[in-house]
């Protein structure tokens, strides 16, 4: 009876009184149970805790308390954001069995909205993969055919409200690790403006690159989610925004004057032919509803996967350097001495692709090589913001794929890190700029597995994209459909 | 062969901020291990820095005094190594653009004035301690100090001997006091120095130099610069290389052993810190630091020669530490007698501080209390003696003046009355010796004055006394 039941939907009915909190919560609760996490999204399932908790907000309700559109509504979170009452494995064996001692800025927000954090969500290890495959805890299966991936990293989150088990979770996006596994589960997701979002107990991968967002079954919910999470946080002085984001819905139908940019060449190549059709029918989708496309052509393709892995990398081994052994987390107990401890803790609690990654970070930092690869990869990153400025300067947005592919075989790619990262070509880009981008459902291929599209907009444009996706979204229906044998609550 | 050492020095002041430099747990020192932190200084997964704007305030202080160029955009860099005491496994530190470079500290040796050229200066945070249990019970962390506020303060290879790097550091220390930046104890390990060294033939290109660290008072760097040099010029005496290294100074044995060599050094794989905004320092704020800089040693030894007149040795005590020239300035304010309140402090003052080995850092003085002795003393209500012994009173037991002096019966008899009568039976009794001094013996004007004063008690004073006698006797 709530199958595909949105969270604005599911707090009118708290609100209206047909349902309580703790009758929303509990149901959850009882379909997780019954699942048996058979998509491996969960990693931890918040039981005691999130019933009084329940309990708590309803008294709120029921005395008159004004919380936010989303009260009672249950979400949870992608496991590399911090919680008090829940540990925070970030999928790695490094970290299996650590409970922060403090709480991230979002869930205390969450937590102030009157929201319900259920469980924590699997993902790729320290959030370092395209496919939720490097988690040490096995890898998510995409729900609309689970002999697939559900993308990465926030892949737990996406298929969790893909799959029905979650009406809203968040995620994180460093590189577009909201935005494909949205695509690859066909769901919608925002990935917000650097600085937009506090990233106080989102533990890093890449600190100039991630950023929390908000991933829900439409963009009415992911745009209430933004509101709640976003805004000033003094215990974290990149995130700038001065006040939260606080959308109007603008019941508009039509696009008129909205001038939206179609990067030639991300659509020949190496695309897949259906994705590029799909992609294209978007396009059409919304021209037809009044706005008007310009074809260009994205300059720097050959560097920006590369300058991002760069980046990424050199931050990542630098922010991943505190799991020593010594303080919290893993240490290897063959270790005889510090030097020991040091190495086999890391050898031995960090998985492939992590190790890979802080290898390719310590390189490119190491004297002698700074200059010619990480100095480098910060001009091409400084070209890339310019390069959007421009052309902002002619567009509102800019339309484009997510991903070249729908979602692929398990293990298909994991054994090639190089086509693994070329997954990343329309994504990474976003994130170097520090730009907002939606992504949504835009239909499904002859497999019939979910095809998404995004929108790129100008920093703190945001209002504008998700206005935008909102006139898509009551032209189509795309984002209603929900897979089979998914959670039917 | 002559030889020249040559010498640098990287100096690291923990700066006297209430506050950490990323969080807001307390700079204080000692407390229980591990009771002045948070997640942010004990480097939890997830947290995120907060630069204390007071850091950057200090730091520019420093870099205006020694005449550096202050750097208006720059930005912080993370030092990547790993140690147990480093619990992010990076120090937050500036490479690429201290905040302050290209400044100059003068000093004075032999009679002679030297400048000695400043770098830079950069701010970063300190790391926390490594605690060795007793036997092998293992080591244990402490990061209290993690994440208090450090300027390094880096000058060029100008310095030719320790006696010049003795005076630099004693001219620093003083500047860093006086700004109030740093407390400078270096017992505690507030203010650390590194010390550069290398020898060449005069003129000559610079030879390889040796890093030395653990040097924790003025008196270990002094000698182990000289175990150094002497290290140094035997090995190229013998025709040897120096080898580029750093070494830990015992300062027990007396001499430095090698800690790391340049193969081993640490590629520190610096990078710019993502987490923290780039520190912009505005005009506004640039000229508000400027406008309360306070005013140092060397502009009030000026002052006080040229305002108060006093000699150049006076002005030189009094401004040897902020808290003497601090309690010179409270006594002259309040008395309004600056020649006398310097007198005071470069005398008594000095004495009793000298005579109990009393360190300047721990002079506390009523400078009011010491003020009103001064006003009985200049308007005769006491003797210099009384004077005196009231100092030593208010200094040692913060006594009050008016008190003491009137419990001790100190305040001098001056009323015209009193006098008048203890000189009349001065007279009275001692009619002989009157007769003497009336036939022409002065010699007996002494012993009745000495008659006078004694009736008077240690109280009388003289001046009064002596001018009461000669007129009763009629001379």
């Amino acid at each position: 009876m709530l199958s595909g039941i949105t969270a604005l939907e599911l707090s009118a009915l708290i609100k209206a009184g047909k349902m309580s909190v703790s009758e929303v919560v509990n149901t959850y609760l009882t379909l997780l149970e019954g699942l048996k996490n058979k998509n491996n999204t969960f990693l931890a399932v918040s039981g005691g805790n999130a019933l009084v908790r329940a309990k708590d907000i309803e008294r709120k309700i029921n005395s008159g308390e004004t919380l936010s559109p989303l009260a009672g509504v249950p979400i949870a979170l992608k496991d590399n954001i911090s919680t008090k009452e829940l540990g925070t494995t970030c999928a790695s064996k490094m970290l299996n069995g650590y409970l922060p001692v403090y709480n991230a800025t979002v869930v205390e927000r969450l937590d102030q909205a009157g929201m319900i954090i259920i469980g924590k969500l699997n993902m790729d290890e320290f959030a370092m993969g395209g496919s939720s495959e490097t988690g040490a805890f096995g890898p998510v299966f995409n729900p609309w055919d689970i002999s697939r991936v559900a993308g990465g990293s926030s892949g737990g989150s996406a298929a969790a409200v893909a799959g029905g088990e979650v009406p809203a979770a968040l995620g994180s996006d460093t590189g577009g690790s909201i935005r494909q596994p949205c695509s690859f589960c066909g769901v919608t997701g925002i990935k917000p403006t650097y600085g937009a979002v506090s990233r106080y107990g989102l533990i890093a991968y890449a600190s100039s690159l991630d950023q929390i967002g908000p991933i829900g079954r439409d963009i009415n919910d992911c745009a209430a989610l933004l509101s709640v999470i976003s805004g000033p946080d003094e215990k974290d002085s990149t995130c700038i925004m001065e006040k939260p984001f606080c959308f109007h819905n603008t019941d508009a139908e039509r696009l008129d004057g909205i001038k939206i940019g179609l990067p030639r060449n991300y659509l020949d190549g190496g695309i897949d032919q259906e994705v590029k059709n799909r992609v294209l029918e978007a396009a059409k989708e919304l021209e037809s509803a009044g706005a008007v496309f310009e074809e260009f052509e994205m300059p720097m393709m050959d560097y920006i996967v590369e300058a991002y892995y760069i980046i990424a990398g050199a931050e990542a081994s630098s922010n991943l350097s505190r799991y020593d052994g010594l303080k919290y987390g893993y240490r290897s107990e063959k270790a005889k001495n510090l030097s020991e401890m040091y190495r086999l803790s890391r050898s031995e609690g960090f998985g492939l692709e992590v190790k890979r990654r802080i290898m390719l970070g310590s390189f490119v930092l190491s004297s002698g090589y700074y200059d010619a690869y990480y100095k480098k990869a910060l001009q091409i990153r400084t070209l890339i913001k310019d390069t959007y400025d421009s052309l902002f300067q002619r567009f509102d947005m800019i339309l484009s794929p997510v991903a070249p592919t729908a979602a692929y075989k398990l293990g298909a790619n994991i054994d090639d890190p190089m086509k693994m990262y070329m997954g990343d070509i329309y994504t990474v880009s976003v994130n170097l700029a520090g730009l907002p981008a939606v992504s949504l459902p835009c239909g499904f291929d002859k497999k019939a597995l979910p095809v998404g599209f995004q929108l790129i907009g100008d920093t703190f444009s945001e209002e504008k994209l998700i206005n935008t996706a909102r006139v898509y979204q009551c032209r189509t229906d795309y984002h209603k459909r929900v897979p089979e044998g998914g959670a039917a609550i | 062969m002559s030889r020249e050492v040559v010498i640098g020095l990287e100096v690291h002041a923990e700066l006297s901020t209430k506050s950490k430099i990323f969080c807001g747990c307390t700079t204080e020192f000692g407390g229980e291990a591990n009771t002045h932190v948070c997640p942010v200084c004990s480097g939890m997964p997830g947290v995120l820095p907060k630069l204390n704007r007071t850091v950057v305030e200090y730091a520019v202080k420093l870099g205006l005094v020694l005449g550096c160029s202050i750097t208006r955009n720059g930005k912080f860099d993370r030092k990547n190594y790993f140690y147990p005491d480093l619990p992010k496994a990076y120090q937050v530190s500036q490479l690429y653009t201290p905040i302050c470079r290209d400044g100059q500290i003068e000093i004075w040796t032999g009679g002679q004035k030297k400048p000695i050229g400043i770098r830079e200066i950069h701010m970063e945070e300190d790391a926390g301690k490594l605690i060795h249990g007793p036997g092998d019970s293992g080591t244990f962390m402490d990061f209290n100090r993690c994440g208090v506020p450090l300027l390094e303060i880096v000058s060029q290879p100008d310095f030719r001997s320790g006696d010049e790097v003795i005076a630099c550091l004693e001219q620093l220390r003083e500047i860093l006091l006086y700004l109030d930046i740093c407390d400078c104890k270096m017992q505690e390990g507030s203010l650390r120095t590194d010390v550069n060294l290398s020898i060449r033939q005069p003129g000559g290109e610079l030879g390889v130099r040796t890093e030395m660290k653990n040097l924790n008072s003025f008196k270990a760097i002094r000698r182990a610069i000289e175990y150094e040099t002497e290290r140094q010029i035997n090995i190229l005496e013998r025709g040897g290389e120096i080898m580029q290294e750093t070494r830990r100074w015992d300062d027990e044995k007396g001499e430095s052993c090698g800690m790391r060599s340049k193969e081993n050094a640490h590629d520190y794989r610096y990078f710019p810190e993502p987490d923290l905004l780039p520190i912009e320092i505005s005009d506004a704020w640039l000229t508000g630091i400027k406008e309360n800089l306070p005013e140092l040693a060397h502009q009030k030894r000026q002052r006080y020669i040229r305002d108060y007149g006093l000699s150049e040795k006076e002005a030189s005590v009094l401004t040897g530490h902020k808290n003497i020239s601090g309690l010179f300035e409270d006594i002259s304010e309040q008395s309004g007698e600056p020649t006398e309140a310097a007198h005071m402090v470069t005398g008594s003052i000095m004495y009793l501080m000298n005579s109990r080995a009393m360190l300047p850092e721990e002079l506390r003085a009523d400078g009011s209390k010491l003020a009103v002795l001064i006003s009985f003393v200049l308007s005769g209500k006491i003797n210099r003696n009384t004077y005196k012994e009231a100092i030593e009173a208010v200094f040692t037991k913060d006594a009050d003046p008016e008190t003491y002096i009137a419990e001790k019966g100190l305040f001098m008899s001056s009323d015209d009355k009193t006098i008048t009568g203890i000189v009349t039976e001065v007279l009275a009794d001692h009619a002989a010796a009157a007769a003497d001094y009336h036939s022409g013996r002065e010699k007996a004007f002494g012993f009745l004055m000495g008659q006078v004063m004694k009736k008077l008690g240690g109280a009388g004073n003289p001046a009064m006394a002596e001018k009461k006698l000669r007129e009763l006797l009629g001379g």
